[in-house]
């Protein structure tokens, strides 16, 4: 059957669908310009579990969970289920721990970036160029042949294992609910102010969460890879639904009357432009090394592939080290220890990025 | 001669650089690329047609897809 979704009309109703419903969240309780971060929802799961105890920012969102079952959904009924793993899990894990350290200095992910602009926090603009400047980064790697070595399949078992771990999260957030006015609910933290404490409802929250992963999945939305096919390819696919995404949230917000523009006062950032342009270098860069953006490496956990599963893992660790240590940017701006945490996030891409190349074969 | 380009197991964008590489190399005739994800298969396409290439036959075999291209 021909999927419709992976055609250029495909990407581009994929794209605008998935930035209507970024906005329509903020309405519905997100936060601002935050109707979708992956970064900072996988930040924010961290928290609600205890992992890391920045108190403002502990909430299981459902959408993260939405987004692999949903993936895992779709992609049973069009049988494109493949369990495969073992294309440099490790490397995989450090690239997603460093994709988070630089995604939380800027504070967000290339989603969120695009939120941020659509929403008229123009510090994001420092934050795209920078993704782009390290997704252009990346490129030239993968042009002189770096490649993390081909995945196997296994059994499927191996596939279903994060699907059920999400499965799993959701039915702990169904017996510890949220108790208002609590921090705490069973074993599930709860923040009671911050961005944590803002969500829309739960059912809206996963249902949002499994629509987007549907058609992330048919359409293979992508934001690193829009500007990476664009850089490397030349082609604009890709890029379409990014640019549809952008523009659908950004009318949106104007209708919703979520449109601010300016520098200064901007929800949850900060305004120390070079941090913001550093911080997403690195994550533009090992997004780009692991193939995928945030997004991406949740839609293909839900199909089986369990390397973008340990590069999500990578993630959840990366975000508790963020906040144990101290790493992460507030609206004050970035830390003395984000900005070492950054340099040697870069030395290990640089590292992972000269030395795993092949010669290009002939 | 038979060009091949094996990029079974390898995600995204490897199938599209080694297509394309190969692509650079021989110019004209025919190749095939094999491929065991949807996904690559759509890039593989797309990226081929992009140079002027056709994509002359798409055989689904058990664990991967076999794409001619033709020039």
């Amino acid at each position: 059957m021909k999927n419709v979704l992976a055609t250029r009309w495909g990407i581009v109703v994929s794209g605008g669908l998935i930035g209507i419903i970024a906005a329509l969240l903020q309405l519905l309780g997100n936060p601002a310009n935050m109707g979708i971060c992956v970064a900072c929802f996988i930040r924010d799961s961290t928290g609600a579990l205890g992992m890391h105890r920045a108190a403002p920012v502990q909430y299981l969102r459902p959408e993260i969970l939405g987004f692999v079952l949903g993936s895992f959904v779709a992609a049973y009924l069009f049988k494109e289920f493949k369990p495969r793993a073992g294309s440099a899990p490790l490397v995989r894990f450090m690239l997603g721990f460093f994709s988070m350290i630089g995604a939380l200095i800027f504070l967000g992910c290339p989603w969120r970036a695009l939120l941020r602009l659509a929403g008229g926090d123009w510090n994001a603009l420092l934050g795209i160029a920078g993704l782009a400047v390290g997704i252009w980064i990346g490129t030239l790697f993968l042009k002189k042949g770096f490649n993390l070595g081909a995945a196997r399949k296994t059994y499927p078992v191996v596939g279903w294992i994060f699907p059920l771990i999400m499965a799993g999260l959701l039915v702990l957030m169904l017996f510890n609910p949220q108790v208002a006015g609590q921090e705490k609910s069973g074993v599930l933290f709860y923040s009671l102010e911050g961005p944590g404490s803002m969500h829309a409802p739960l059912i809206i929250s996963l249902a949002a969460g499994l629509i987007i992963g549907v058609l992330a999945q048919r359409s293979r939305f992508c934001t690193m890879g829009s500007v990476r096919d664009l850089i490397l390819f030349k082609q604009t696919h890709l890029f379409t639904g990014l640019a549809a995404f952008t523009l659908a949230a950004f009318v949106m917000n104007l209708i919703l009357k979520q449109f601010n523009p300016g520098f200064v006062g901007q929800p949850v950032a900060h305004t120390m432009h070079i941090w913001n342009f550093a911080g997403m270098v690195l994550a533009g860069l090992a997004f780009t090394l692991a193939g995928g953006c945030p997004g991406r490496q949740l839609f293909l956990s839900g199909e089986g592939d369990a390397d973008a599963a340990v590069f999500v893992v990578g993630m959840v660790v990366g975000s508790a080290f963020a906040h144990n240590f101290g790493l992460a940017s507030s609206a004050a701006g970035v830390t003395s220890g984000g900005i070492t945490a950054l340099a040697i996030g870069f030395a290990v891409c640089l590292l992972i990025g000269f030395t795993m190349r092949e010669k290009v074969r002939l | 001669m038979n060009q091949e380009v094996d990029a079974r197991g390898l995600s995204c964008p490897q199938p599209v650089i080694l297509t394309l590489n190969k692509i650079k190399e021989v110019q004209e005739g025919e190749i095939l690329v094999l491929v065991d994800t949807e996904t690559a298969r759509e890039n593989v396409s797309r990226a081929a047609k992009s140079k002027g290439w056709t994509v002359a036959d798409i055989q689904p075999a058990d664990e991967h897809t076999r794409i001619t291209l033709k020039k």
